[in-house]
């Protein structure tokens, strides 16, 4: 029987994955074929989605992009035995997209279905969580520190040295928790390998809980992922069935258990202590640290907060050992990331690569330039938080301390290109008015300047005192740096300053256009 | 679509009931019952209140506090159109913009026949497709005028 996956990542779904799936197993029933289709996670090439695989002696042979139309052609033309087709594309693995990459977090998603425990256990799921049983809790937290992991959800706080925190701090119950609010623009792994590869996020949930003596698990997911949910707790579900969730996991001792919870359209609960007022029922309103969520968590407890690509790197390292990932990547930026590249690019997609790869390497040669042929103009690296990064710093590698030295930041690792067409004035705009809408509206710099910020951008694009306005927005923006309790207010000025620096002419529009 | 049963405050305490059990209840609780009715009545919000020992005015602050819950009925469908930064570099703000116009509504409106609510959303995730767009449930990718024309005509059908 021929094996075909079709991808049910969401990415795949929105450019017709299951109305492909549909109409392959229709087309393979009249023609009297046996197939079994896998629904698998995405390989990241979203270009190619939606990417039909076969399974043939010579490898995995893709075909992509491929509509229900398409299938039809597909079938005449052999695909089931890897058949020439426009849209072949061949083995997908052999692909240059494909093997210029180094997966680590990602190496099983697109790979396995993502809802066979047994398919994750043959590609050595639960090898990490295995050992870390061997090695004790301890023993497993120093294993993740000396890795030099740092939280993949923006701002990159060793790993490690959390979860002792948290293992130290005294208290009847500890909580682990996962953030996949996942709400910046660009953004789409903590998505993907919740599609792709549930379980290896479980898996670093129970090896999480296990090292910080730990007894419950939330993942705290946005509601803007629907295809997610379900595929995320058909994981647990199966974990459950299979032992790996419960008492006495495999005869461990130790009892966990996962639970999912929906978020409800708010970006400030991408912000930790907002996230866990959340989960308690509260409105999404920012804690004042300290104390820290490490000492008084959810509920007042000791809790780990942490990125679903953290957690799900976790098992890999375990599996591989601390150093293994350690010598990969360059500085104090160990191990890989999983670049998002989005926007208007030719070939967007998940590209997981070692740190220190430069940015123009990425746009240029990886995303293939712009979709629409023009001129890049500028990526904004890092969400909407993250700075507007112009083609004369295209040498800078991608690395939390590269970044930051030219006042911009890799948070989650997304990357939207723009081409020329784009108006800095009016991202800038957009960037305050995001704001606004989000901000949690505790503290004045955010909530009151996010409103002023956008009426003075409105008196600079009509051309009103302009450079006053300049000056205004800036010490606007200083006030919000510095005067913000949280990232939201304090890294809005972010891309406004960026704008500004790196763009100035569109600030600056002819007295002409001024005068209307 | 959810959200077509009448409103009653026993179902609505029994809706509560079955997640009494959980930690920190409220969201899930707020979730289903807007699945339920297609909104959370003020008498919902009451019941929860009860329910959960707080003051109403509390419960009113978190249903208010998030973008996803709404204390009056929607459309039967809702189209949401991403306005985020990768959507707006493939020229999403134009597309949407348009869009409304033509439609005559604006962000956060329902068609006059009750059929259809558009909203904006800041990233579907579906970046490396912008811009795109979500009804319902269903994802859509590299979406544009006929696409967006062709949902509200469905939203009437049904
Ligand atoms: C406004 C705001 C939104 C955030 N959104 C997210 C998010 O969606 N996902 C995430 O993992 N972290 C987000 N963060 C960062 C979290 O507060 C926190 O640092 C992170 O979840 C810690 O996990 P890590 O150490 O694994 O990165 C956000 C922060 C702020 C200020
Ligand atoms: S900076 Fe904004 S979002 Fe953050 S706590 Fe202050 S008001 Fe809330
Ligand atoms: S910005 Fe529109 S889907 Fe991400």
């Amino acid at each position: 029987m021929t094996k075909i996956y079709i991808p049910l990542d969401m990415a795949a779904v929105a450019m017709g994955a299951d109305r492909l799936a549909a109409a392959v197993a229709k087309e393979a029933a009249a023609r009297g074929l046996t197939i079994e289709i896998v629904r698998n996670g995405s390989r990241g090439m979203l270009w190619l989605e939606p990417l039909i695989e076969v399974e043939t002696p010579a490898g995995r042979v893709g075909y992509g992009p491929a509509k229900a139309k398409d299938v039809a052609s597909l079938f005449e033309a052999g695909f089931l035995t890897g058949g020439a087709h426009p849209l072949n594309i061949g083995v997908v693995d052999e692909h240059p997209w494909m093997k210029r990459q180094n997966r680590f977090t990602f190496v099983r998603c697109g790979i396995i279905d993502p809802l066979s425990v047994a398919e994750y256990e043959a590609h050595g799921g639960f090898v990490g969580l295995k050992r870390a049983f061997e090695l004790g809790a301890p023993a497993v937290i120093e294993e993740v520190t000396k890795s030099g992991l740092r939280g993949r959800g923006g701002a990159g706080f060793p790993t490690g040295i959390k979860w002792k925190t948290v293992a130290d701090a005294p208290a009847d119950r500890r909580y682990v928790v996962v953030n996949a609010d996942e709400g910046d623009s660009g953004t789409f792994a903590d998505r993907m390998i919740m599609e792709g590869d549930p379980l290896s996020l479980i898996e670093g949930m129970i090896i999480c809980g296990y090292a910080i003596k730990g007894s419950k698990g939330y993942v705290y997911l946005r509601s803007e992922y629907p295809v997610v949910a379900k595929v995320f707790q058909a994981a647990i579900e199966k974990a459950r069935e299979a032992g790996w969730l419960g008492d006495n996991i495999k005869g461990s001792g130790f009892d966990f258990d996962v639970e999912l919870r929906i978020g409800a359209g708010a970006y400030v609960c991408g912000e930790e202590t907002s996230l866990l007022e959340s989960l308690e029922g509260k409105r999404g309103i920012v804690r004042a640290k300290p104390p820290l969520p490490a000492h008084v968590g959810l509920f007042g407890k000791p809790t780990v907060v942490n990125n679903v690509l953290s957690m799900a790197t976790i098992p890999m390292i375990l599996e591989k050992g601390a150093k293994h990932y350690a010598d990969l990547g360059v500085g104090r930026s160990r191990g890989t990331m999983p670049l998002q590249i989005a926007g208007n690019v030719k070939y967007g997609g998940l590209f997981e690569t070692d740190f220190g790869i430069p940015l123009g390497a990425i746009v240029n040669d990886i995303a293939g330039g712009t979709r629409s042929g023009r001129p890049v103009k500028a990526v904004q690296v890092g969400g909407p938080l993250g700075a507007y990064v112009p083609v004369s710093l295209f040498d800078l590698p991608f690395d939390y301390e590269a970044f930051a030295a030219k006042d911009s930041l890799i948070g989650h690792g997304g990357l939207v290109v723009f081409d020329d067409t784009v108006d800095m004035l009016w991202m800038a705009r957009f960037g305050m008015e995001f704001c606004a809408i989000e901000s949690c509206g505790k503290c004045t710099p955010c909530r009151i300047g996010s409103t002023r910020g956008v009426e003075t951008i409105d008196k600079i694009s009509k051309g009103q005192d302009v450079e006053k306005n300049i000056e205004l927005l800036k010490d606007l923006c200083h006030t919000m740096k510095f005067g913000s309790l949280c990232a939201l207010g304090g890294f809005a000025p972010y891309p406004v300053e960026s704008a500004l620096r790196h763009f100035p002419e569109d600030f600056r529009k002819p007295a002409l256009e001024a005068a209307e | 679509m959810a959200g077509a049963a009448p409103y009653s405050d026993e179902r609505a305490r029994e809706i509560i009931a079955a997640h009494m059990g959980l930690e920190g209840p409220a969201l899930p609780i707020l979730h289903a019952l807007q699945a339920e009715f297609g909104f959370v009545p003020d008498s919902a919000v009451r019941e929860m209140a009860n329910a959960l020992n707080i003051s109403r005015a509390e419960m009113h602050g978190v249903v208010t506090f998030y973008h996803d819950f709404h204390t009056s009925p929607h459309g039967r469908h809702t189209l949401k159109i991403c306005r985020a930064e990768s959507c707006q570099s493939m020229g999403a703000e134009k597309q949407a913009n348009e869009f409304l116009a033509r439609h005559k509504l604006d962000w956060g409106q329902t068609t006059p026949d009750g059929s259809l609510t558009v909203e904006p959303v800041y990233c579907l995730g579906l970046c490396a497709h912008s811009p795109s767009a979500l009804y319902d449930n269903e994802p859509i990718g590299l979406v544009d005028a006929e696409t967006l024309d062709e949902l509200v005509e469905e939203a009437k059908g049904k």
